[in-house]
């Protein structure tokens, strides 16, 4: 039940008022408890042997088995106020098999070889009670086991060491920035991850990792009682594959656009970024509200970032493109048969789409994807034509290949693993060329920044999204500020439609920390870099209404 | 089986209570299990079943608060999370807007576990998928499917005699049949507490003749139409309102209930005079949990009452600030219909357009409550009273408050994802591009 709550707040963005209540996965315990160490990696071998040799035993032809152990910490404050910290730790082991053809998984809580030994029946017994109903046998692509590996997030500084007195007196200084600036209200939080993950399966391998991401984020509201108006501003950090290291403030990793905004790269200061929030939703009230119709739209990688998700990440996942998600995320307009063709022509010459599982820090790099294949990258839109998909073990075969792609991953213990989207990104342009010129270089454009209203067809065709920061560019430079912009498109119209990309200096990440798929729906977090975009002549509407 | 009676669920809170030395102490368990099965392309896919019992205890001291959560039982461990969740409470930083805890409360006793859905298991849900699949197939069209069922109580206790007990099954099943070329989509979903009531055989009959029927989409110029949202659809928008009507944000002045110039629209009437919509956890066809997280009842709420705004709500503290009752947001509502099948409502259309879900709808401006999604699975052209032919899908901006004032007529009302909701006919709904997806 909590963990579906959790999954439908990604469908709808952040929801932090019902994150403050409280509603998420775990047990809550004591921040210090955040700290243990949890099992020792021989202890979990012994478990997870336990587990593959009972599934053996019962008839599955395949077992693998993920010992998880999830720590979560998240802040919740609003002005001066803490509203909640949710420490928690879910801990437990989910058993996954092969049995008559057919899939089972079961999983459990109660960490005895006994239980474990039942819940690997029961995962075999489920597997044999579907296979009445199945049409088509698994099958697996081959994986060599990989022995006994261990891997880590190459973080500087794990948040669980940093006390929350510190974390609550950033937020607060966060807040107070805010307000001193003119904000009528804040919403501040942090969110910290481990999650402790060992995988074992049949094939031979023994992984143990230990995966990191963090997210610092608020929203400033600014109201005018005496025209009704309210316009808000959420933050422009990045939800990160980092540690508490991210928080922090160098000049170097800052790019200052004149009568514009301020952006952040590998390094955010989030209390400056409050200080410019509470500025420009007051500027907010007063934006001219935007006329309707086409504009060259330059994107910031804040804007840009679920852009991609949405129209490249997504459509682009192979479970999708057969139909295994129809019934709630939907199809794909990205068939077989136009990846086969070798001449789709997904975006214009200059878009190169990379998905990468080993990329530094982003949320999705891991060493070994949650079925034990070793990730990687790989292109999937190169000089503009579709070249590739995203797939897991059981469906790569569809694609005529024989080696997974490493797509793989669960959102817990007790949930199965199905593919779920690698980073996906855009490659810089090759040339030098910064916000600046791109600004310089356009006569009438609206320059978007960060992550708003966002919907899109079950197959990806036709899109609309919305940002936080919209400003008008005429004849090379910024004049102002706009509001009421959305922009509608179609995902090959729009990427066609890619006439320039800065260079690697701009080259920074979005994430999404709680991307929601499946039912039950499972949540997974992913990042998405790319520079300073622009795309022609895209068609933008006018949002503002009365009631 | 993790279901507890009230008798058991009391025995170990009254226990748990026991152990406190704090000022004010909640306990809340909760358990039950679940299970699920998925199919896609006429196949099983994936399937899954879990079980939980979970104990959570917030202890206050003062105004500061901790809460500590615990899956063992024995005297010693719940004597251990108790002394954490105090612990937690003592490090935390004060909260100036906690407020003490209820004392005892009547609760309502709505009836919403049936034993039939508690008993379900694995071979019941592949019973039940296995003779879709078998449909579909014989159909030969390509299915995907899901479904879903439970069995849950929830238990709350306080340190100031507070106790309430509920329990509950519920079914969720829901199909997307597609034609072999991709060209026509259907969808069918139902959702019950008692598994006799679902029909998964008519559910996928439903979803097999939208599928065939919505072939060959006919491409109409985006604008303003007329249309019939099925009660998927309508339900899908209406409950993006009923969960904005919160006091505070409106008396802060960012709700679509702020009023210009300060105050709230508490009182005036901003809906069509035929929109009534009211929480009721008694209803008989949605039942709902008697009480809140915070131990405050759920009761019958009037919201909106011949268009008028009749209630808002109320967490404790701002119920405190402003001299209201609490009132907590409602999980399921009503909205009072007309006494029209679907069909009626169809065959008194001279011109429209008929909607039989929204897809991927989002919030553009929480001001206006101006939403955008896109129609999906069966989108069909009325005219002279009779559906003609499908039409493409569409993207549509708009909110549920200005479509409540440009109501035509309502039909019976349906259950839908806990709600119950009429199919509602509309004029001047805002299509403001098309779509290529089926």
């Amino acid at each position: 039940m909590k963990r579906r709550e959790f999954a439908k707040l990604s469908g709808l963005g952040l929801s932090a008022t019902l994150f403050a209540g409280g509603a998420m996965a775990g047990n809550r315990i004591s921040a210090e408890e955040l700290l243990n160490p949890g099992l020792d990696v021989a202890v979990k071998k012994r478990l997870a042997d336990a587990a593959l040799n009972a599934a053996k035993s019962k008839g599955a032809t395949y077992a693998d088995v993920r010992v998880g152990r999830y720590l979560r910490q998240y802040l919740f404050t609003r002005e001066n106020k803490v509203q909640n910290i949710v420490n928690s730790e879910s801990y437990g082991i989910g058993i996954r098999v092969i049995a008559n053809g057919t899939w089972g998984f079961a999983s459990t809580n109660e960490m005895t070889p006994a239980s474990i030994a039942a819940c690997a029946e029961m995962a075999v017994e489920m597997a044999k009670a579907n296979a009445e109903i199945q049409l088509e046998p698994v099958v697996l692509a081959p994986q060599k086991g990989v022995g006994e590996q261990t891997w880590r997030t190459p973080i500087q500084k794990n948040a669980f060491d940093i006390p929350v007195k510190e974390k609550i007196d950033l937020l607060m200084e966060v807040n107070g920035a805010a307000m001193k600036n003119g904000a009528s209200f804040v919403t501040s939080n942090l969110f910290f991850v481990n999650e402790q993950k060992y995988f074992a399966s049949t094939d031979g391998s023994y992984i143990d990792q230990d995966v990191h991401r963090m997210w610092p984020t608020f929203t400033v509201s600014a109201v005018n009682k005496q025209t009704g108006r309210f316009k808000t501003r959420d933050a422009l950090s990045a939800p990160i594959g980092m540690g508490y290291e991210y928080l922090s403030n160098k000049a170097s990793e800052k790019i200052v656009v004149p009568n514009g905004p301020t952006v952040y790269r590998y390094a955010y200061d989030m209390i400056e970024d409050a200080t410019l929030a509470a500025l420009q939703a007051k500027e907010k009230l007063s934006a001219k509200s935007v006329p309707a119709g086409k504009y060259d739209m330059i994107l910031d990688p804040s804007n840009l970032g679920l852009t991609i998700h949405e129209s490249v990440g997504h459509p682009l996942e192979l479970d999708r493109v057969l139909g295994y998600e129809a019934n709630l995320a939907g199809t794909s307009f990205a068939s077989m048969e136009k990846l086969k063709s070798k001449n789709f022509q997904y975006g214009s010459k200059i878009v190169n789409l990379m998905a990468d599982k080993i990329q530094p820090n982003t949320m999705g790099l891991v060493a070994y994807d949650d079925e034990g294949v070793p990730c990687k990258q790989w292109p999937l839109v190169k000089d503009g034509i579709l070249v590739n998909f995203q797939a897991t073990r059981d469906q790569v075969h569809l694609l005529g290949e024989n080696e997974s792609q490493g797509c793989s991953f669960a959102e817990s213990w007790d949930s199965v693993q199905f593919q779920r989207m690698p980073n996906v990104s855009l490659q810089p342009g090759p040339d030098k060329y910064s916000i600046h010129d791109m600004i310089k270089d356009t006569e009438k454009g609206i320059y978007i920044l960060g992550r708003g209203s966002s919907s899109i067809d079950q197959q990806r065709y036709n899109f609309q999204f919305s940002g936080q920061l919209f400003y008008e560019i005429k004849n090379g430079a910024i004049v102002g500020m706009l509001d009421d912009v959305a922009y509608q498109s179609n995902t090959q119209e729009f990427w066609n439609s890619c006439a320039r990309i800065c260079d690697k200096d701009d080259y920074r990440l979005f994430g999404t920390f709680f991307d929601g798929k499946g039912q039950p729906g499972q949540v997974s977090a992913v990042s998405h870099g790319c520079p300073t975009t622009r795309f022609n002549g895209v068609n933008v509407i006018n949002t503002g209404r009365k009631i | 089986m993790a279901i507890l009676s009230q008798e058991e669920a009391k025995k170990i809170i009254d226990k748990v209570l026991g152990y406190s030395k704090s000022d004010e102490m909640k306990v809340e368990l909760t358990g039950g299990r679940s299970g699920n099965i998925r199919f896609a392309r006429n196949s099983v896919s994936t399937a899954g079943a879990s079980n939980n019992l979970a104990l959570s205890i917030t202890s206050v001291l003062g105004k500061k608060t901790g809460t500590s959560d615990i899956n063992e039982f024995d005297d010693a461990s719940l004597e251990k999370a108790v002394r954490r969740a105090e612990e937690m409470a003592r490090l935390a930083p004060e909260n100036p807007e906690y407020m003490p805890m209820p004392g005892p409360q009547t609760f309502g006793k709505p009836q919403a576990f049936v034993d039939t859905t508690a008993n379900m298991k694995a071979p019941d849900r592949a019973k039940l998928a296995g003779a879709s699949i078998k449909s579909i197939r014989d159909s030969q069209l390509s299915g995907a499917g899901f479904l879903e069922d439970s069995a849950n109580f929830n238990a709350i206790g306080n340190s100031k005699g507070l106790f309430g007990y509920h329990k509950s099954t519920n079914v969720d099943f829901s199909l997307t049949i597609r034609t072999p070329d991709g060209t026509g989509s259907g969808y069918a979903a139902g959702d019950f507490n008692d598994v006799s009531k679902l029909n998964t055989a008519a559910l996928t009959e439903v979803a097999i003749q939208k599928a065939k029927a919505s072939q060959k989409a006919v491409a109409l110029e985006p604008g303003k139409y007329t249309v019939i949202l099925e009660p998927l659809a309508a339900g899908e928008l209406v409950q993006f309102m009923v969960r904005a009507m919160e006091a505070r944000t409106a008396d802060e002045g960012r709700s679509f209930l702020s009023k210009k110039g300060g105050g709230t629209r508490l009182g005036e009437k901003i809906l069509d005079e035929r929109v009534t919509i009211y929480s009721d956890p008694g209803n008989g066809q949605i039942p709902g949990s008697p009480f809140s997280s915070e131990g405050y009842p759920h009761e019958k709420v009037m919201w909106f009452d011949k268009g008028v705004v009749k209630n808002m709500s109320y967490s404790p503290y701002w119920a405190q600030q402003k001299g209201a009752k609490p009132l907590p947001q409602p999980s399921g509502f009503v909205m009072e219909g007309g006494s029209q099948s679907l069909a009626e409502l169809i065959k008194g259309t001279e011109k429209g357009i008929l909607v039989t879900r929204f897809w991927y709808t989002r919030w553009l401006d929480p001001q206006t409550l101006l939403y955008t999604g896109l129609t999906r699975d069966g989108t069909f052209y009325i005219d002279k009273g009779q559906i003609k032919h499908p039409v493409k899908n569409f993207r549509f901006n708009e909110s549920p408050v200005i479509m409540l004032n440009n109501l035509e007529a309502m039909g019976i009302p349906v259950r839908t994802r806990g709600n119950l909701v009429p199919p509602l006919r509309i004029r001047d709904f805002t299509f403001s591009s098309l779509s290529d997806a089926v």
